[in-house]
């Protein structure tokens, strides 16, 4: 669902006496080096609590998505249907599903599928995008109208429009299906973001001259235009990671994303919110839905404080 | 006095700790007269003129210290509502680039008439013809046809132009102008700065020029006034500074510059980069630039603002010393440095 | 202008092929509409032959395609398989749904504006504080939960709305669902503006406005606002896409039978004459609003050249 425009747009710093420090210590970092620009940036971010947050957030997020049974040693799909909406209780502290499962080995387990289709997809995305945005920008001309038409194409299908199609046409179920049609639907995003980079990269000064110079094609697309590009791409994707898993959630929700026996938030998210199963056993519909929006929610800020230490405007 | 600016000392308070950016500067303006102050970027020159205009963005900055007479009123002691009333009607201020100065997405027509429209109550329509005059006067070409343009469509000089008519809009009794030629192409440079000229000579406008540029100062200023590091370093009137620089800064400027009457000595350009204003060094704050530094240099307080008097000194410059004697700005000379007299040669 | 509107004209008309072409395929090329129609049974052979055969499915795919796409010019979409004109369920579904959006268009704008130009012009204070919190939890919590809930506090057991809209679905019943559906976009409306506003505040021409001694309420709404408020409008064009497909999510909470619903029962039930249809009409509206908000764009800022 993430729109190129709709880049979470973060918190500013506050504006600096500009002009006023000119100085050695001042001096700006050599344009185009991306030394100078990631090491200023690692520098901001370190002091940034909500990088520091979010960023241990998702590290324990990924830990247990790789090993859910280092805190949650049962079986997500043992049920016992007598215990059907039970309450939180010592030893079940989440309480049990409509199927009399425990929710929270549920939601440690749900963890894996939710955040490998956000992975996936994003690097999927990132790849795809940064390609072929990349080459448009840089050959221009022809190449450029072509892939910027074929991107058009696929951004004019809205994301879950397309998706819910598509998924429901194939019903072949499983996760990579939805990373499959997120990464074809979303890398239009990442393809302008990336083609502007390029093109602005392009026009800096330094890289006429070293074309002047005779620097190769390869030699410039590696040396000096792709450090500039990433930085760009790179947050989009963090940001745009979220909302994949989001969009995973919804689009389980309606029936087309994940299914059971798969555990995922958005699976059992869909089966509590499902005619108001939720209404008398809210822990059921709490838990998962609370782990996604802190998933998401944490990507998210990642995204915007990598953004905000990257953009030198703000600085 | 028209203005009178009295220990004017503003800081920043940044990140990265308290940037200093003017520190106790006084300087004075009479009507119809013209005042030059010369810099480098980062000596406080424009934030000095951006607090006597009351337009510095706070926060960050914030005055500390000072006081800025207008026609014997201290601006800073007056209410928001009075000192927005203040600005554009009686003094108003140029700005460099007027490209980003003019608003990209409103005609010029609409901008140089809303002048009219907020400060004289002028109906629509008259605020258009006034802009329209206000264009002509600045030697517009087709001013009623270009009225509705919008600023990106004019060239450079135009712009300028445009920016200059906004400021003579309402006749103000004082203009400060922001480096007004520095974005411009040396050609148009000189156009811009006699049409500036001109329209001061007309209307009796006190100016501050703010520059950084020696050569447009020459045959524009009646005085002087350099700054470094958020102080005034000299003082003089216009002919005696070229004559006979008094601080090792403003000979440093001098011999920096290609001049008609030093043909054949060499040119020679001030070592170093100005002091960053978050530390400013101790003692005189040009020290560890200064070719003619001594111990005393390197030690606090930085040196105050001596009377510069040598043999032959421009006698009405003496009475003006006399008329004003606690306003060091008033004296005809004077340098913040220990060895004036080396450097003035006496 | 007029040279830029053929230009952009011209544009779209691949980017609809191509994307309508993809649909379709997807539809065809990858289910097959009259063995879903049998749903479980196996489907006696000489009915299926008669069926592809009516539906044109016999034919190579791009033929089909043509065929189709032929026919949607003389505004004829097909029939559904159950025999009703899809051009019949359009009729029904889009005035509901254009209500829906109006709803959530005139919410994302008055309050997304309203917060993110309060927010920026009070940066760094505690209104800003909380509205950026709040936007942030907006877009991480999914709309599907913040609808069911909504609809579970609201209507069930505070009673004060509707749980489900009517069949007309008039507007006051679609205030809690339009906002629902907006809610996210509604929170980066508030963002991008917020970060508009800071970043045009700090602008030469701002502080050229303070010079001119304009007063503070002409300097934010003329000067300020103006200027502020052009990258949100592209914004909202870029939305409408989003807007349609969250549509489908709202619409099944709150069981509006628009196009969202029709669209959702089209796949599940795998119709696919009435899906294609549907498909094709959003990605039509999708980029004909993207191409207005261009235009509109172009106004707003007289700095863009038609090139």
């Amino acid at each position: 669902m993430p729109d190129q425009a709709r880049q979470p747009l973060g918190a500013q710093e506050d504006a600096t006496a500009e002009g006023l420090t000119a100085g050695a210590s001042e001096a700006t970092p050599e344009p185009g080096a991306p030394h100078g620009l990631w090491t200023d940036a690692w520098h901001d971010l370190r002091r940034n609590p909500v990088f520091l947050v979010s960023a241990l957030l998702i590290l324990f997020l990924v830990l247990v998505a790789l090993w859910p049974g280092l805190i949650a040693t049962g079986d997500p799909n043992h049920c016992e249907l007598i215990r059907s909406l039970e309450g939180p209780s010592a030893g079940h502290w989440f309480g049990f599903d409509t199927q009399g499962c425990d929710v929270y080995t549920r939601t440690v387990h749900g963890a894996r599928a939710s955040i490998t289709v956000g992975v996936c997809a994003t690097l999927g995305v990132a790849l795809l995008g940064a390609v072929i945005g990349g080459l448009a920008g840089f050959y221009g001309g022809f190449w450029d109208a072509v892939l910027s038409r074929l991107g058009d194409i696929f951004f004019g299908i809205p994301m879950v429009l397309g998706a819910i199609v598509f998924l429901s046409m194939v019903s072949l179920g499983g996760i990579w299906p939805v990373v499959l049609i997120i990464a074809a639907l979303g890398w239009p995003q990442i393809a302008r973001i990336a083609r502007g980079a390029v093109i602005t990269a392009k026009q800096n000064d330094y890289v006429q001259a070293a074309r002047a110079l005779g620097a190769s094609n390869t030699r410039m697309l590696l040396r000096h235009i792709l450090p500039n590009a990433v930085a760009p791409v790179i947050v989009m994707a963090t940001i745009m990671l979220g909302t994949f898993i989001a969009l995973e959630a919804t689009l389980s929700y309606l029936g087309v994303g994940l299914r059971p026996p798969t555990v995922s938030w958005g699976v059992d998210i869909s089966a509590a919110s499902d005619g108001m199963q939720f209404r008398n056993a809210p822990h059921i519909l709490l838990y998962p839905a609370g782990a996604l929006s802190i998933t998401v929610l944490a990507f998210i800020m990642l995204g915007d404080a990598v953004r905000d230490a990257l953009d030198p405007k703000l600085r | 006095m028209l203005l009178d600016v009295r220990d004017l000392r503003v800081e920043f308070r940044t990140r990265e700790g308290v940037v200093r950016a003017v520190n106790g500067v006084s300087y004075s303006v009479a009507e119809g007269e013209t005042l030059a102050v010369l810099g480098e970027s980062g000596s406080g020159k424009s934030v000095t003129a951006q607090a006597v205009m009351g337009i510095l963005d706070s926060p960050p900055a914030r005055v500390t210290g000072g006081r800025v007479l207008f026609q014997g009123t201290d601006l800073l002691r007056l209410g928001e509502e009075d000192r927005r009333r203040v600005r554009g009607e009686r003094m108003a201020m140029i700005f460099q680039d007027a490209l980003s100065s003019l608003n990209p997405v409103l005609p010029v027509g609409y901008q140089l008439g809303e002048m009219f429209r907020v400060h004289r109550r002028a109906s629509r329509k008259e605020a258009r013809e006034r802009a329209v005059e206000l264009m002509d006067r600045v030697r517009i070409p087709a001013a009623g046809a270009r009225a509705g343009d919008y600023p990106h469509q004019f060239s450079g000089g135009m712009r300028q132009r445009i920016m200059i008519a906004m400021a003579l809009a309402l006749e103000p009794e004082l203009i400060i102008a922001d480096e007004p030629t520095t974005a411009l192409d040396v050609t148009v440079q000189a156009q811009v700065m006699d049409l500036l000229k001109d329209l001061q000579r007309e209307f009796g406008m006190g100016l501050i020029l703010i520059t950084h540029d020696l050569g447009v100062v020459a045959d524009v200023a009646d005085k002087i006034a350099v700054m470094y590091a958020g102080r005034i370093v000299e003082n003089a009137p216009v002919a005696d500074l070229y004559k006979r620089p008094a601080h090792p800064y403003t000979r440093g400027l001098l011999d920096s510059i290609p001049r008609l009457d030093r043909k054949g000595r060499e040119l020679r350009a001030i070592s170093g980069l100005p002091p960053n204003l978050l530390r400013i060094p101790p003692g005189c704050p040009f020290h560890p630039r200064c070719p003619q530094v001594r111990d005393v240099c390197r030690v606090d307080p930085p040196p105050p603002l001596y009377e510069v008097t040598y043999a032959g000194r421009d006698a009405e410059a003496v009475r003006a010393a006399e008329l004003m004697p606690d306003d060091p700005s008033a004296l005809g000379r004077a340098s913040a440095c220990h060895f004036w007299k080396e450097t003035v040669g006496e | 202008m007029g040279r830029y509107i053929v230009r952009r004209l011209l544009q779209m008309i691949p980017v609809f092929i191509g994307a309508t072409l993809i649909i379709f395929l997807m539809v065809y090329a990858l289910g097959d509409p009259v063995t879903a129609l049998f749903g479980d049974r196996s489907p006696d052979p000489a009915t299926a032959r008669a069926l592809r055969a009516e539906f044109n499915l016999d034919k190579p795919l791009w033929h089909q395609y043509l065929l189709y796409m032929g026919k949607i010019f003389t505004g004829d979409f097909g029939t559904a398989f159950n025999g009703q004109p899809v051009t019949d369920l359009m009729r029904h579904a889009f005035p509901i749904s254009l209500r829906l959006a109006v709803v959530a268009l005139v919410l994302e704008m008055l309050i997304g504006i309203a917060l993110g130009v309060v927010t920026g012009l009070r940066r760094g204070r505690a209104v800003d504080t909380t509205v950026l919190v709040l936007t942030l939890v907006v877009i991480a919590i999914p709309t599907f939960v913040l609808g069911t809930t909504a609809q579970y506090f609201l209507g069930v057991k505070l009673g004060w709305i509707d749980p489900a809209v009517g069949p007309d679905a008039p507007f006051n019943q679609l205030l809690v669902p339009g906002l629902i559906l907006c809610l996210v976009s509604l929170a980066y409306v508030t963002r991008l503006t917020r970060t508009s506003v800071v970043e045009n505040a700090r602008s030469d021409y701002i502080r050229t406005a303070v010079a001119k001694g304009l007063p503070r309420s002409r300097i934010t709404v003329r000067h300020l606002l103006r200027n502020s408020l052009i990258p949100v409008v592209t914004y909202l064009g870029a939305d409408i896409g989003t807007l349609m497909a969250g549509a489908i999510v709202t619409e099944r909470i709150f069981n509006i039978q628009g196009v969202g619903y029709q669209l959702f029962q089209g796949i599940l039930r795998q119709n696919s004459p009435t899906v294609v249809g549907f498909v094709v009409v959003l990605v039509l509206i999708f980029l004909i609003a993207n191409l207005l908000v261009d235009l509109l764009y172009a106004v707003l800022d007289p700095r863009i050249r038609y090139a």
